[in-house]
C-alpha cells in the first residue's frame, strides 16, 4: 500500500505510523467522564470509508488525515491534519 | 539402463549437442541443455520420483509446471539442502544434485507404504479424532511419530550462504505471463508508449506455444514466440524478467515477485542467486494462462499418469516420449492434441472421451489417424504396481455398479478434465471469481481496480481470439496508465486446427472404483473418500472441507485439486457448482525462499546501527558497548578495572570524588519555537511551564492522554519563544510523534514549530566535585560560578569558534554541567574536556555507572517508567500541576490511578547492609513461603551494587510502599530459587537533600 503524502508524493506504507480514527476531538478539560472515555478509548471500526490519522514518521513528520476504505484499502483522500479549512 | 532411452532421436527444443550431467539419489545421469530436471529424469526412464505425504504411495512426474504435486525433490547437499522443489521448474544445470523425499529406507522399497494398506483407517480428521488424549502424549509421542511418517523434505541445517537481494521497480503496465497472450499484451502496451515489465516463471518465453503444435505467421508457434520475445527484450522501456514468478498482489497494485537469477544459467551472470522484486504498477495485465485438471478415478496417482498437456510438452519441448502405449482420457477437445502428437510420434494411442462423438468437435481431426477410441466412456480404475499398466474403462451411462468393464493396456496415461484459468493474482485481495459453466472453472473476466486479464487466464482458449483480445487488453491497460500512442500492432495470422469444447465430468457415475485411492489432492493425499466423509459430517462448504481434509493446503496450494474438489462436493451435495463458492486464494502463488524475501537484509544490515559523534573516542578508550535501541552506547571502559564490577566502581568513584564525563548524545533533543511555544509546552508537560524564565531549565514529565507517565526529561527556555527539550533515549521517536500530534492534530491553531535535533547536537555531562574547574576551562562567554549559574540555569557560550549550550542539570546527584555542541565539534569537545580534566583525575564513565549513580540518588529511568506507573506512583506529584489542563490530566484523576493500594516507588536494601545480591525483576512478597501471582506485592525495577555504600541497593514498586518504610519484605525469583530478605525505605540512598549538587 502506498499513501500519497501531500508533501512527499506516493510513499510506501512502511514510512508511516498508524494511529486510527481522525474524527475524535479532544474534549474540554471539564467535560464529563463519558466524553473523556470516548476520546481516549472508544473507536468506531467501520467497514468502508474511514477517516484516519497516519504519521509520516520516516518522511516529513506530517500527520495526515487519510480517507481509506477499510474493506479494499482504497485511498480516496489525503489531507494535512493541520490544514486550515 | 540404456542412456536416455525415452528420448526421441530428434524434435523438441533441447540442445542434443550439449549434454548436462546431474545426479539423482546418488546416481549419475545425463540430460541436455534446455531440459528441466523432470524432463531429464523422464528421458532416463525415471518414473518413480517420490513417495506421497501420508500413504507413501509411489509417485512420478504429473505435470510440467509450478502446479506439480508429486515430483518434489530436495536440491543440494551437505546441510545446504533445499527441500520441496518441483522438478518441473528446475532448469537442468551441470552438476545438479537432487534427491527424492519422504521415503525410508529407499524410494523403491519404502517401509511406511504400509500406511497405504491402512487407508480405510486413516480417514480425514483421523488425527484430530484419534490423538486427542491424553494431552501430554501429543507432544511426547504422537506428534513426533506423525511428523516422521508424514511429511515433505527436510531443510538443510547449515546457514544459507547464497546471496540474495531485493529490488523495487515502478512501471506503467506489469504483464504477468509471457505466453502468446502476455507477449501480445506487452507488445501492445509498449507500442502505446507504456513502460512495461513482462515477467514469466519460465526460462523460455512462449508459454503454451511450447506445448501445442500451432502455426503463427506461417511458422511454428514457438519460433514466432521466440522471435517476438527477442524483439521485446531489446525494446526500449520494456523489461523482460525470465525465471520470475509473480507470487502475490498487494494493496495499491503492488506485486511481489521472485526472480531465480541462477536458474537462468546465463553466462557471465554475477547477480545473486535469487532476487525478490516489489513492483509498483500503474496497471497490470494478468496473462497467467490456465492449468489443466486431473481426472478422478481409482489409482489416478500412479507413476505414468500425467496431465495431457504435460505429456505433450515433454514430447514437443523436450523430445521425451515417456511411454509407447498411450491412453488419452478426456472430457474436452484440448487433449486431442496429445493424442495426435503421440500418434504422429509413433506411439500406440487409445482415446477415452466421456462425451459422445458428435459433441467432440476435434473427433474429426483423428478420424484418419490410427487411434483407437472409446466415446462416452470414463476410467474406473488404473492398474499396475510400479507404474500404470492398464486402465479399466466403462460407459458413462452405466447405472451404479452395473457397468461393463473394458481393459486398455497403457504405460502412459494422459488425463484432462478441462482447463482452469490461473486467477490467483486476480483474487489475492479477496475478490472472488465467478464460476463459468462453459469452461467448468471459476474465472474473473472483469477484475477492475487497474487489473486486466487476457488469454487462458480469462478462459479464452481460441488462439486467434486470444491474440486479438490480448492486444486489445494491452492497449487498454496502457491507456488507463495514461499512455495513448496510436502505433499499430499487427495481428498475426494463426492456424490452430483444434477448437475447445468441454463437458463437465467429475468422476465415473458407476461408483465402482475404490474411492480411497481416487486422489483429489495428490500432494496431501486427499481422496474422494475423504471428501465424502467431510460432506457427510457437514463440512460440505469448500472452505470447511478444505480445513477438514487439508485439501489444497500443501505446497502446491491446490492448483490441481481445488476445482475438482468443487465439482465433487457439488455433486455430493447435489447442488450447483456455481452455488457452493470457492476457497480463498492467498499469496504466495508458489513457495518463495525466505532468503529472497530478506534480500541483503541480514547480519549487520538487519537494522541500522546508530553511533554517537563521540564513538571513535569510546573505541579508542576501550569502551565495551551496549545496545540501547539502535544506539551503540559505551557501557563501561574495560581499562578502568580488572573486570566489569571493578571498572564500574572506579567510574562511580571518580564522579563522587573528583570528576567524570559521560556521553549523553543519545538523549532525544527537540527545539520548540514560535509565539505559542510556551502555551504549547504548558499543555504537553504535566508541570507548570509558563513560569519558566528564559535562561532557566526545569525537570518535566509528559503523560499519555490516559494518565499514565510517558516520559521524563528537561525543558530549557533559551528565549521567550525558543525552548529546547530533552527526552529519554528510548522514547525519542515516540515523543516526536506525540509532540507532532499535539501540534498538528490536537491544537493546530497554536503557532509553534518543532524539530528533532537529536543528531545535530553532541552532548556530554561533566559531573563531580571538580566539574566546574573542567567546564570553566573550556567554555568562553559564561560565568559558571554558583551565584551566576545556579542549578537549573541554561546559557549559551562559546567553545572555540563554535556555540556551546551549557545546562546546569544533574542526574548523578553531583555538581554537574551538560554541554552541547554541534555534532561536528564533538571530538574537539571531548579532547578539550579530557585535557582540562587531566589534573583533576577526570574519568569517562559509561551507562552502567550512570545507572548506579542515579539509583543511589533515587532518580527514576526506563525501568520505572514502564507504561504502568503514574507520576504519583513514583513520588513525583510535585512535578504535576493541579491548576491547568495538559495531556493526561483528566484521566490521571481516575480512581484506578489514584487508588491508595497502587504500587509505589521505594528503596530496598538488604538488612544490615549485608552482601546479598538483589536481582531486578524479583517479586516482592511478605511471606516467602507463599509465592504466587496473588501474593506478589510488587517487584524490583532496578538493582545495582553501590560502590559508594559498599552493598547492593535497589528501587522497586511496592503496594502502598510509601507507608511501609522500615518494613521487612522478601525479593523472590522463583526461576532461580532465590529469596532475599530486604528492608523497605525511601529511594534516596545518598544525599537526600541534594546538597552535593548545590555548591
Amino acid at each position: 500500500m502506498r499513501i500519497p503524502c501531500p508533501w512527499c508524493g506516493k510513499r510506501s506504507r512502511d514510512e508511516f505510523r498508524y494511529l486510527g480514527d481522525a474524527n475524535v476531538k479532544r474534549p474540554a478539560a471539564d467535560a464529563d467522564d463519558k466524553a473523556w472515555v470516548d476520546y481516549v478509548y472508544m473507536r468506531d471500526n467501520p467497514a468502508g470509508p474511514h477517516r484516519e490519522l497516519w504519521y509520516h514518521a520516516a518522511g516529513c513528520h506530517s500527520w495526515l488525515v487519510v480517507t481509506r476504505d477499510t474493506t479494499t484499502h482504497e485511498i480516496t483522500d489525503v489531507a494535512l491534519a493541520d490544514a486550515k479549512s | 539402463m540404456k542412456h536416455q532411452r525415452y528420448r526421441l532421436p530428434d524434435g523438441g527444443r533441447i540442445d542434443r549437442t550439449s549434454p548436462v550431467r546431474f545426479t539423482f539419489d546418488g546416481k549419475s545421469l545425463e540430460g541436455y541443455k534446455g531440459d528441466t530436471l523432470a524432463s531429464a529424469l523422464l528421458a532416463n526412464g525415471r518414473h518413480l520420483l517420490g513417495r506421497s505425504f501420508k500413504y507413501h504411495r509411489r509417485r512420478g512426474v504429473f505435470s510440467a509446471g509450478p502446479e506439480e504435486p508429486n515430483a518434489l525433490v530436495t536440491l543440494g547437499a551437505d546441510g545446504a539442502d533445499e527441500p520441496n522443489i518441483p522438478a518441473t521448474m528446475v532448469p537442468l544445470s551441470e552438476g545438479l544434485v537432487a534427491r527424492s523425499q519422504n521415503a525410508w529406507p529407499s524410494l523403491r522399497f519404502d517401509l511406511l507404504s504400509v500406511n497405504s494398506m491402512m487407508k480405510p483407517l486413516l480417514p480425514a480428521g483421523f488425527y484430530y479424532k484419534t490423538f486427542m488424549w491424553p494431552r501430554k502424549a501429543w507432544y511426547a509421542l504422537y506428534e513426533p511419530m506423525i511428523r516422521r511418517a508424514a511429511g515433505m523434505g527436510e531443510i538443510g541445517q547449515a546457514a544459507d550462504t547464497s546471496r540474495y537481494e531485493r529490488r523495487h521497480a515502478h512501471c506503467d503496465v506489469l504483464v504477468v505471463g509471457a505466453g502468446p497472450a502476455g507477449l501480445m499484451a506487452a507488445l501492445a502496451a509498449s507500442k502505446a508508449g507504456a513502460r512495461v515489465i513482462l515477467a514469466d516463471d519460465r526460462d523460455t518465453l512462449g508459454g503454451s506455444l511450447f506445448t501445442d503444435n500451432v502455426e503463427i505467421d506461417n511458422q511454428p508457434g514457438v519460433d514466432w514466440a521466440t522471435r517476438l520475445a527477442l524483439e521485446l527484450s531489446v525494446t526500449d522501456k520494456l523489461q523482460v524478467l525470465r525465471c520470475t514468478t509473480v507470487f502475490g498482489q498487494y494493496d495499491g497494485l503492488t506485486f511481489g515477485a521472485v526472480e531465480r537469477v541462477a536458474d537462468r544459467g546465463d553466462p557471465g551472470e554475477t547477480g545473486p542467486r535469487e532476487r525478490s522484486w516489489v513492483i509498483h504498477a500503474a496497471q497490470a495485465v494478468i496473462a497467467t494462462g490456465a492449468v489443466e485438471r486431473p481426472m478422478t478415478f481409482a489409482g489416478n496417482d500412479k507413476p505414468g499418469i500425467m496431465l495431457a498437456g504435460a505429456a505433450r510438452r515433454y514430447l514437443n519441448q523436450y523430445g521425451v516420449r515417456p511411454g509407447r502405449q498411450v491412453a488419452v482420457v478426456t472430457n474436452n477437445d484440448d487433449a486431442y492434441r496429445t493424442a495426435i502428437d503421440y500418434a504422429d510420434a509413433g506411439a500406440d494411442v487409445t482415446l477415452v472421451d466421456t462425451r459422445a462423438q458428435d459433441t467432440a468437435p476435434a473427433s474429426a481431426l483423428i478420424a484418419h489417424k490410427d487411434i483407437r477410441t472409446f466415446y462416452e466412456h470414463g476410467v474406473v480404475t488404473a492398474g499396475g504396481k510400479r507404474r500404470v499398466k492398464r486402465l479399466t474403462v466403462g460407459s458413462v451411462h452405466a447405472e451404479e455398479k452395473s457397468w461393463k468393464a473394458e481393459t486398455i493396456g497403457a504405460d502412459l496415461v494422459c488425463v484432462s478434465a478441462g482447463w482452469s484459468p490461473t486467477n490467483h493474482l486476480l483474487s489475492h485481495l479477496g475478490k472472488k471469481p465467478t464460476f463459468d459453466p462453459d469452461i467448468g472453472a471459476p474465472v474473473s473476466r472483469e477484475p477492475g481496480g487497474g487489473l486486466h486479464v487476457c488469454g487462458g487466464a480469462a478462459g479464452t482458449f481460441d488462439l486467434h481470439k486470444l491474440i486479438e483480445t490480448s492486444v486489445e487488453t494491452g492497449r487498454k491497460a496502457a491507456n488507463a496508465a495514461g499512455r495513448k500512442k496510436r502505433n499499430k500492432v499487427n495481428i498475426p495470422w494463426t492456424d490452430d486446427p483444434v477448437p475447445y469444447a468441454y463437458t463437465p465430468y467429475w468422476r465415473h457415475p458407476g461408483k465402482a472404483g475404490d474411492t480411497h485411492t481416487s486422489f483429489v489432492d495428490m500432494q496431501h493425499d486427499v481422496t474422494v473418500a475423504d471428501l465424502e466423509l467431510a460432506a457427510q459430517e457437514g463440512f460440505h462448504r469448500p472452505d470447511h472441507a478444505k480445513r477438514y481434509t487439508t485439501l489444497g493446503m500443501a505446497t502446491d496450494q491446490g492448483k490441481l485439486s481445488n476445482v475438482n474438489a468443487l465439482g465433487l462436493l457439488a455433486e455430493m451435495g447435489e447442488r450447483g457448482i456455481g452455488d457452493i463458492g470457492t476457497t480463498t486464494y492467498r499469496p504466495p502463488y508458489a513457495p518463495v525462499a525466505l532468503g529472497a524475501i530478506a534480500g541483503s537484509i541480514g547480519a549487520d544490515a538487519f537494522r541500522p546501527t546508530r553511533v554517537t559523534p563521540f564513538h571513535r573516542w569510546h573505541k579508542r578508550l576501550g569502551a565495551v558497548f551496549t545496545d540501547a535501541g539502535l544506539w551503540r552506547r559505551a557501557y563501561y571502559y574495560s581499562r578502568h578495572g580488572p573486570d566489569f564490577a571493578g571498572a564500574v566502581a572506579k567510574e562511580v568513584e571518580a564522579v563522587r570524588e573528583t570528576v567524570g564525563v559521560v556521553d549523553v548524545s543519545t538523549l532525544g533533543k527537540f527545539e520548540v519555537r514560535g509565539p505559542d511555544a510556551a502555551t504549547f509546552l504548558d499543555r504537553v508537560y504535566a508541570g507548570p511551564l509558563k513560569s519558566l524564565k528564559p535562561g532557566c531549565a526545569r525537570y518535566g514529565l509528559m503523560l499519555r492522554e490516559d494518565g499514565i507517565l510517558f516520559d521524563d526529561g528537561t525543558v530549557s527556555r533559551l528565549a521567550d519563544d525558543h525552548y529546547v527539550l530533552t527526552t529519554s533515549t528510548a522514547h525519542t521517536a515516540a515523543v516526536a510523534e506525540h509532540l507532532d500530534h499535539a501540534a498538528q492534530v490536537t491544537w493546530p491553531d497554536l503557532d509553534v514549530a518543532l524539530s528533532n535535533v537529536t543528531e545535530q547536537w553532541a552532548q556530554i555531562a561533566v559531573s563531580g566535585p571538580k566539574a566546574r574547574h573542567v567546564v570553566s576551562a573550556i567554555v568562553d562567554g559564561l560565568e559558571l560560578n554558583h551565584e551566576d549559574f545556579p542549578p537549573l540555569t541554561v546559557g549559551s557560550g562559546r567553545f572555540g569558534n563554535a556555540p556551546v549550550r551549557v545546562f546546569r542539570l544533574s542526574f548523578s546527584g553531583e555538581l554537574a554541567y551538560e554541554l552541547a555542541v554541534p555534532a561536528r565539534r564533538a571530538e574537539a569537545l571531548w579532547e578539550a574536556v579530557m585535557e582540562a580534566g587531566v589534573n583533576h583525575g577526570i574519568m569517562p564513565y559509561g551507562t552502567e555507572a550512570m545507572t548506579v549513580l542515579r539509583t543511589e540518588k533515587g532518580h527514576i529511568a526506563g525501568p520505572e517508567i514502564d507504561g504502568r506507573t503514574t507520576a504519583e506512583d513514583l513520588g513525583l506529584s510535585r512535578f504535576v500541576s493541579k491548576k491547568k489542563d495538559y495531556i493526561g490530566r483528566r484521566m490521571s484523576e481516575r480512581s484506578a490511578l489514584t487508588d491508595a493500594d497502587r504500587l509505589q516507588l521505594v528503596g530496598l536494601l538488604p538488612p544490615g547492609e549485608s552482601g546479598k545480591t538483589i536481582r531486578a525483576g524479583s517479586h516482592l512478597v511478605t511471606d516467602p513461603s507463599q509465592i504466587g501471582q496473588s501474593t506478589s506485592e510488587g517487584h524490583v525495577t532496578t538493582a545495582v551494587f553501590s560502590p559508594t555504600l559498599g552493598h547492593d541497593i535497589a528501587l522497586g514498586m511496592l503496594k502502598r510502599g510509601r507507608d511501609r518504610h522500615f518494613d521487612r519484605i522478601y525479593a523472590v525469583f522463583p526461576m532461580r530459587n532465590e529469596v532475599v530478605e530486604l528492608r523497605v525505605r525511601d529511594p534516596f540512598f545518598i544525599d537526600p537533600r541534594g546538597a552535593r549538587a548545590d555548591v
